[in-house]
Order: structure tokens, then C-alpha cells, then sequence
């Protein structure tokens, strides 16, 4: 059999059913590697105690026939971004020093009630901006893969820590969330499956507000079955959110029929960008292959105002935390640093409290909002916002989905493009577009680049369509057949 | 548009978020830099164009303006790091 940690959730949910092992077992098995993985700096917080308590739990519910679901007793990781309730949260940031939330977010508690064991909180950019894992105020994660010259290579970001740990077998699924690709982009560079679901199927109470309009939580997994299962428990209505979508939950594992015969493939144009690499350009064209060979019809299609989707975020994005972030006050958690009057408190605090980079788009934000700027920046944002998202309505007028590469590289060095926001900005230049329009998306492995690291290809679906989404990732991931771990493994190769 | 080290220290104000003297230059250039790098939206013609302000079509929800929550204050106060009785507790505001 099969090391436990190197399971999938399908096949860890069949072993405990069949009595194979007990959720204890498995949840040991995990908790054992994370010595070895320590380096990797994949947690902010480490919580065996609560998983051994939480897997005994399921297994007591099992010999009772009493199973709470798929996810009973599967160990997983949430992103250091949901609120759990008594568990150190911090958001990777100085100023949340101590925050242990007397509340549980929406989707971590959905997954708590479906019996699902918490291992730890991930570290993540802080605040969830970046695309590195290397804002953290708690230094950076590496990746599990190594580039060819040995170097430390990013898991791409913001939710690095939950796709390392996944792609380290440090547990069986992670939840992210994405605001313009920071579910995707780390997938991609990591080398496993990740999901970001139309904005509102995934309730946001609980989870620590980056940009209202774009964040949504996602999954993390090692196969498009295991992210429909996952999906499954996290999403769903929830009056807490006014913007959770009110409908009911299609059956996501029941999408997975690996027939999208008749099914149209949009090819937007635009993401063929001049800087992209060989390799990257080869794979998408095998990508286009694979799911023509399945029976698909390949439709080229043009998304003119691509290119303005990053600025567009720039703006929406910083506007939106500046005032999200306002709360941040040293008056009701976190970090208080102490000055001769409220202001200068307020003042003090959040100067200490902030990283350079959660500073840099502060003042991008509350200037872009300030008067007299507001119409020029913001409000044109908006406006070009809104006519990137009717270009996709149009296009998927024709097609079913889209097929792209998810990144426009593989993992970089841990250092590179820290001294250019704008560089570091540019690894979203695929993802970003869809998020300003709600649509969901998923990363899957699809290759290897020239230094034998990993290529995700994206594929876009219509608003909560996810089921065609999840089918055509299933055809892609089939086809591709992708089977290369990185080197590194928590639980060591079998 | 460029910012100068004066608009800096005053979006800086706005935000209250204290930057030492030192690293106003330093900002300025940055913003200034994403700042010309958004400016290419000047580009596409929007006239008449609705902001976008809700991402997927839906009617906001509403309910009944009634309190369904509450009457907790050691759970508000659990992470205050300075609190007083069932208040927050700040420095002097009023002399």
C-alpha cells in the first residue's frame, strides 16, 4: 500500500471507510513529517494537539456508524487568513500580533463540522498581497521543488504556504483564498491542483478582508477529484455574507465525467504575451491537443482589453484594503504601540504594524480614493472593470470555457523581483483578468519546464459553472498524466 | 502623474500610517512609478460606461433591521490589548 502521506482525499476517505487505518493514524502520519519539512516554513502555526483531538473525534463518530462525510477525518490545512476560533490568526502580519479569534469563518468551520482535521495555519504573503510568499512577517516559504542550479524557488503566493504544503505531502488538502490569482499562480508553481470558485460560492465572514469585490476562498488539492470533494463541504449559501450566492450546490464530483465531447474551448489570443517562454507556449498548444484529442471544438477567441486588467486591479485592489485595513487601530486586537495621543497611536501602530509592501498599497489606495483623484482612478477602474467583464460574457456566449496557462513562468528565486512591484505584479497577468470578473478558475499540472519544474495550465468557466470547469480540468489533468513530486517530500519518497 | 514627497507624506497623514522622514523619497519614486504604469487606462475610451459595483448579477439581500447577534462583551474585548470594565480603553481624547 501506499505511504499515507502520499494518498489523495479519494483514497484516504475509501482506506477509512474500509477500516484500512483510522483517522488518527493518518492524521500521525502528517503531523510526523513536519520535522523534517520545518525549513520549508510552510506554517505560521502548527496545531498536532488539535488534530490528534479532532481525529480521535472521527473516529469515535465512525465506530459509531456516524460519519460526518467524504472529509471525516481527513487532515488538512487552512491558510492563515481564516478566522478559527481560539487559534492564533494572523494574516502573515506584525500587526495582528496575538489575535486569537473568539469566532470561526464560514468555510474552516464548514470543514470543521464535515469532521475535517486542522493541522495547522499557512503562512501566506502578508495580507494575502503578493505573488511570492515573501511579504510574511514571518519570513518566506520555500518551495518543495528545486530548480536545476539548487537555488530556493518561491511557491508563488499569496496562499505559498497551504500549495507547499500540499506539494510536500504535509496534508491532504489546503484552503486558499484569491484575489487575483493567489490560489492559481502557487498551483502552477507547485505542481498541484488549484481552484478558485466564482465570486460568492465560498462564504468571505470570517476570512480577513484584502479586497472585498475579488477575494474568494479556494481549494488546494493533488487531484480535480479531491478539490470536487473539498469544494463540496466549503461552499455553499451563507446569510452572513451578503454577497454568498443563494443557490443550490450542483453534486462537483458528479461533474467529473471525463466526456466534454461537443464542448467549445475558447483560446483568448491575448494571453500569447511576447515575454512568455518556450516552454510554456509548447504546453498550452499540447493543452489545446488534449482536449481536441477528448472530442472538444477549439475556438479562437479575442479578449482585446486583457491587458488593462492589472492596472484595473491596482487600483480596485489597493483602494479596497486601504479601507479594509483602516480597522487595524491598536484599539480592538493585534499590536498596539503606544503615542501621546489617539492619532499619534493610531499613527505609531500601523507604521510598525505594516510591511513595506501592505504600505505601498495602502498609499496607492487612499491615494487613488483621495479627493480630487477619486473620478481619474478609481471610478475609471471601475469603469474598465466593467467592460472586461462584459468581454467575457460575449465570448462565453460561444464558448464553454477557456484554456490558458495559468502563470507566465515557473517558480522564481527567492529574491528575485523584490526591488520591482511591478514585476512582481506581472505574475498575475493571467488570473487577474477573471477574478475583476468573478469567474471561476483552476490550475492543473499539466508539465515540466526545461529546469523539471512545473507549468499549470487555467481553465476559466462561465459564473458558477464550475462543474464544466472541474470536467475539462479532470480531461486535461487525465491526458497530461502528470506524476512528477518534487524534491522534496515531508514523509520521504516511497 | 509624478507624487512628490509632500503628497506622500500626506496620503501617509490620511492613512495614519507614521513613514519615517528617510523613506518619503524612496515612496514617492515607487508610487510614481505604479502610479504612470496605471495611467495606460487613459487609453480605453469609457464614456458612458456604468462603474461596475456588483461582480456577479444579484439583488443585494435584504432583512429585518433587528439585533440577531450580541450581549458578549468578554468575547468583543478578548483580544482589546487595552480594555477597561466592558470598554475599549485608548488614550486621552478629551482633556
Amino acid at each position: 500500500m501506499a505511504k499515507l502521506t502520499e494518498l489523495t482525499i479519494a483514497d484516504a476517505a475509501d482506506g477509512l471507510a474500509n477500516k484500512d487505518f483510522s483517522a488518527l493514524e493518518l492524521t500521525q502520519a502528517y503531523i510526523d513529517s513536519f520535522d523534517a519539512a520545518r525549513d520549508l516554513n510552510v506554517f505560521i502555526t502548527e496545531t498536532p494537539d488539535l488534530a490528534i483531538e479532532q481525529a480521535k473525534a472521527s473516529d469515535e463518530r465512525r465506530s459509531k456508524g456516524d460519519t460526518a462525510g467524504t472529509m471525516d477525518g481527513i487532515p488538512i490545512a487552512n491558510k492563515d487568513l481564516f478566522c478559527t476560533e481560539g487559534v492564533l490568526t494572523t494574516a502573515a502580519s506584525h500587526i495582528l500580533d496575538g489575535f486569537k479569534p473568539t469566532y470561526e469563518s464560514t468555510v474552516s468551520g464548514n470543514l470543521k463540522a464535515a469532521g475535517a482535521v486542522m493541522v495547522g495555519k499557512t503562512n501566506l504573503d502578508e495580507f494575502a498581497m503578493g505573488s511570492a510568499t515573501v511579504t510574511s512577517y514571518y519570513g518566506p516559504t520555500k518551495n518543495p521543488w528545486r530548480g536545476s542550479n539548487n537555488l530556493d524557488l518561491v511557491p508563488g503566493g499569496s496562499s505559498g504556504g497551504s500549495a507547499a504544503a500540499v506539494a510536500a505531502q504535509m496534508c491532504l488538502g489546503a484552503t486558499g483564498t484569491d484575489t487575483g490569482g493567489s490560489i492559481r499562480q502557487p498551483a502552477s508553481f507547485c505542481g498541484i491542483v488549484g481552484m478558485k470558485p466564482t465570486y460568492g460560492r465560498c462564504s468571505r465572514w470570517g476570512v480577513i478582508a484584502f479586497a472585498s469585490s475579488l477575494d474568494q476562498p479556494g481549494t488546494f488539492t493533488r487531484t480535480v477529484k479531491d478539490t470536487a470533494i473539498m469544494l463540496q463541504t466549503m461552499a455553499g449559501h451563507d446569510p452572513k455574507d451578503s454577497t454568498s450566492a443563494p443557490f443550490e450546490l450542483p453534486d462537483f464530483t458528479a461533474a467529473l465525467s471525463g466526456d466534454i465531447r461537443g464542448l467549445k474551448i475558447g483560446i483568448p489570443k491575448e494571453y500569447r504575451i511576447d515575454s512568455m517562454p518556450e516552454a510554456i507556449e509548447k504546453l498550452w498548444q499540447q493543452g489545446i491537443d488534449w482536449v481536441k484529442d477528448a472530442g472538444a471544438e477549439i475556438v479562437d477567441v479575442s479578449l482585446p482589453l486583457t491587458k488593462y486588467a492589472l492596472p484595473v486591479y491596482y487600483i480596485i485592489a489597493p483602494a479596497e484594503a486601504s479601507s479594509n485595513l483602516a480597522r487595524y487601530d491598536g484599539v480592538r486586537f493585534g499590536l498596539r504601540v503606544p503615542g501621546e495621543s489617539l492619532d499619534e497611536m493610531y499613527e505609531n501602530t500601523r507604521g510598525e504594524g505594516f510591511g513595506d509592501e501592505v504600505l505601498r498599497r495602502i498609499l496607492i489606495g487612499t491615494y487613488a480614493l483621495s479627493a480630487g483623484y477619486y473620478d481619474a482612478y478609481y471610478l475609471k477602474a471601475q469603469q474598465v472593470r466593467k467592460l472586461i467583464a462584459e468581454e467575457f460574457n460575449q465570448v462565453f456566449e460561444n464558448v464553454d470555457a477557456l484554456l490558458t496557462p495559468t502563470a507566465p513562468s515557473a517558480a522564481f528565486a527567492i529574491g528575485e523581483k523584490m526591488d520591482d512591484p511591478i514585476a512582481m505584479y506581472l505574475n498575475d497577468v493571467f488570473t487577474v483578468p477573471s477574478s475583476l470578473a468573478g469567474l471561476p478558475g483552476i490550475s492543473v499540472p499539466a508539465g515540466l519546464d526545461d529546469n523539471n519544474l512545473p507549468l499549470g495550465m487555467q481553465i476559466i468557466g462561465k459564473a458558477f459553472d464550475e462543474e464544466t470547469v472541474l470536467r475539462v480540468a479532470g480531461v486535461v489533468e487525465s491526458q497530461g498524466n502528470f506524476t512528477a513530486k518534487p524534491s522534496f517530500l515531508a514523509g520521504g519518497a516511497s | 502623474m509624478a507624487l512628490d514627497r509632500e503628497t506622500v507624506r500626506r496620503i501617509a497623514y490620511l492613512a495614519r500610517i507614521r513613514v519615517p522622514e528617510e523613506a518619503l523619497d524612496g515612496l514617492a519614486g515607487e508610487l510614481s512609478n505604479i502610479i504612470g504604469w496605471i495611467e495606460q487606462l487613459e487609453e480605453v475610451d469609457t464614456t458612458g460606461v456604468e462603474p461596475m459595483t456588483s461582480v456577479v448579477a444579484m439583488e443585494a439581500p435584504k432583512r429585518d433591521d433587528v439585533v440577531t447577534d450580541g450581549n458578549y462583551p468578554e468575547r468583543v474585548l478578548a483580544n482589546a490589548p487595552g480594555a477597561d470594565d466592558e470598554y475599549f480603553a485608548v488614550p486621552k481624547v478629551v482633556e
